[in-house]
């Protein structure tokens, strides 16, 4: 089996998870925390970076399972639950390592780190990697683009909130209102990506 | 069929279960600290179990650090010098302290946690905060919403501190209120009797300790307190002082009136103190004894409305208008102010039109 080409298509398959599939502006996954923590640019920062590490290692983790757990016995249908499974103690283990190891790290992940458990992009990453079959290389480096393009956009969105904060918004937008359409905005500029691509 | 669904859900919780069992056992790696050694200010040594923070460690071997935010790194309050031991200069520390601090390693105590033996020094006022079971052996009546309770320290009994604090009295849940609370009282006993304290507490409608101590709490009854806060005292400089309190703010202006006369110090002093009517007055005899008993000490007592009935041959009109009318040399003086927010602020304003300069006005507002 010849590696090279796989670690070539696991590049662009991550290339194209940041710009043109980016996880949360064009299939508007994770999309709670994306409004919820993107207030200010520390915590979003803070969310993103946890998202990458816990979506290209729960990506890895989850295909492992799949294909040597699942699949042998037959139990694909039940892959909803272990993925969930997974992520869950997955982020539990790697809090307890942080928090030992690292606390200042931990102390500025907060309450995000464990908050990821229930971030539907993480799920929803794992369950593309297989329809999509991609081979364990590619799957991480789908994994690292999807949380890498996580983590762009609600960087953007929060530079974005940050600025608006002193602005004078209509009072009936203020809030997630003008948040979704700024979302709505920024994802229509993501599918330009689509287009510079095609022109190549 | 049967089997397939057996081998489908023994497999899933065997899964669960697999990650459930190793994440106990990193949990076991990870997590377990073991006993660790806290040395306060090189004297006294705990053992605790480590894993949690410095400052619920402390309050469980009752050693109260002042915080209001209860350990949510908020209000910067639980400020103390970690010398040895501690994990680097957190964020969430960084915004309540300055330079200085950070270079004298003050942390707060909250957002530290103790993972392994570590040495604290904290100040020797804190360090003397405790809490204390004492009972109540008096009430007197001062007037007819004012009370004087005399509490006697049972565990541990005797008490430390510097005449002009306070202390939190616990407030139990009874019929009127549904929690604890916690009220500060300031001391208004003699310090050197250390075994009794003094508080000094006038009624306020539906007010829940004072309702307590005014209604339920009865003589022989045993109470909590705990203490003693605050850095309200005498100063150690040589200018004449001016004391003016309203109503129960005569409690710490007592306490130092009794430190003055048991230490010989010799300071002049003028004390205002106001009261709304004369039925309000209290405590004239015991300060006309300071009067004699006091190098120089001058008792200035005033009543704002003398009512029709009332005979009343002192000063009449607010404390504040009394002060401007009689005190001379304002600028020279230290100012010691006991009593409402507004009796204060009013206070504060007189002094300073004056000429009395700010850092030279001292205060306990009641909350």
């Amino acid at each position: 089996m010849n590696i090279a080409p796989q670690i070539w298509q696991a590049f662009v398959v991550c290339i194209s998870a940041v710009f043109t599939q980016n996880i949360l502006l064009s299939y508007f996954l994770g999309l709670c925390p994306f409004i919820g923590v993107s207030r200010e640019i520390k915590s979003a920062f803070g969310l993103g970076l946890a998202v990458i590490f816990v979506m290209t290692a729960t990506c890895m983790l989850n295909w492992l399972a799949y294909h040597y757990v699942l699949e042998p016995l037959g139990l694909e249908f039940f892959r909803f639950i272990l993925f969930i499974i997974i992520i869950a103690a997955f982020v539990q283990f790697v809090e307890m390592v942080i928090e030992r190891y690292s606390p200042a790290l931990y102390q500025r992940l907060g309450v995000f780190l464990p908050l990821i458990t229930v971030n539907c992009a993480i799920l929803g990453a794992s369950l593309f990697m297989l329809i999509r079959n991609y081979s364990l290389i590619v799957t991480i480096g789908y994994g690292l683009g999807s949380g890498i393009g996580w983590f762009v956009a609600i960087i953007a969105m929060a530079g974005i909130r940050q600025k608006l904060a002193n602005d004078r918004i209509p009072q009936g937008l203020q809030g997630p209102g003008i948040t979704l359409i700024i979302a709505g905005l920024m994802a229509l500029a993501f599918i330009g990506f689509t287009g510079v691509l095609q022109g190549r | 069929m049967l089997v397939s669904i057996f081998i489908a859900v023994t497999v899933v919780s065997s899964i669960g279960a697999g990650l459930a069992a190793m994440l106990s056992i990193s949990e076991y790696f990870f997590a377990n600290y073991g006993p660790c050694q806290i040395t306060i200010n090189e004297e006294r040594k705990l053992t605790v179990e480590g894993g949690k923070d410095l400052l619920s460690m402390l309050a469980t071997e009752k050693i109260f650090i002042p915080s209001a935010c209860g350990g949510r790194g908020t209000c910067g309050l639980c400020k103390l010098k970690v010398l040895e031991g501690a994990a680097p200069l957190l964020p969430t520390e960084e915004p309540y302290l300055d330079e200085k601090e950070k270079k004298s390693n003050v942390r707060l105590s909250c957002q530290v946690k103790v993972r392994n033996d570590i040495k604290i020094e904290i100040p020797a006022e804190l360090f003397a905060i405790r809490e204390y079971t004492c009972r109540c052996v008096d009430i007197t009546d001062l007037t007819y919403d004012i009370k004087q309770f005399r509490f006697e320290l049972v565990e541990p009994n005797t008490m430390d501190y510097i005449p002009g604090q306070y202390v939190q009295l616990l407030t139990p849940i009874y019929e009127k209120s549904s929690e604890e609370v916690y009220r500060a009282y300031s001391m208004a006993s003699d310090p050197s009797d250390k075994h009794r304290i003094e508080a000094i507490i006038r009624l306020m409608p539906g007010g829940i300790c004072t309702t307590y101590c005014f209604e339920y709490l009865k003589v022989g009854d045993v109470a909590k307190v705990n203490g003693p806060y605050g850095d309200f005292r005498l100063s150690d400089t040589d200018s004449p002082m001016v004391f003016i309190a309203g109503g129960s703010g005569m409690a710490p202006i007592k306490c130092i009136l009794h430190q003055m006369k048991n230490e010989g110090i010799k300071r002049k002093a003028t004390y205002y103190f106001g009261a709304n009517t004369v039925k309000d007055m209290f405590m004239v005899e015991l300060m006309r004894a300071f009067e004699k008993e006091l190098y120089d000490f001058r008792f200035v007592p005033s009543v704002a409305r003398p009512q029709e009935n009332e005979k009343w041959d002192g000063e009449v009109g607010l404390v504040t208008e009394v002060v401007q009318r009689d005190l001379k040399n304002a600028a020279e003086c230290e100012a010691y102010l006991c009593g409402s927010p507004g009796m204060i602020d009013a206070a504060i304003k007189v002094l300073t039109e004056m000429g009395m300069s700010q850092e030279k006005i001292f205060y306990d507002k009641f909350g």
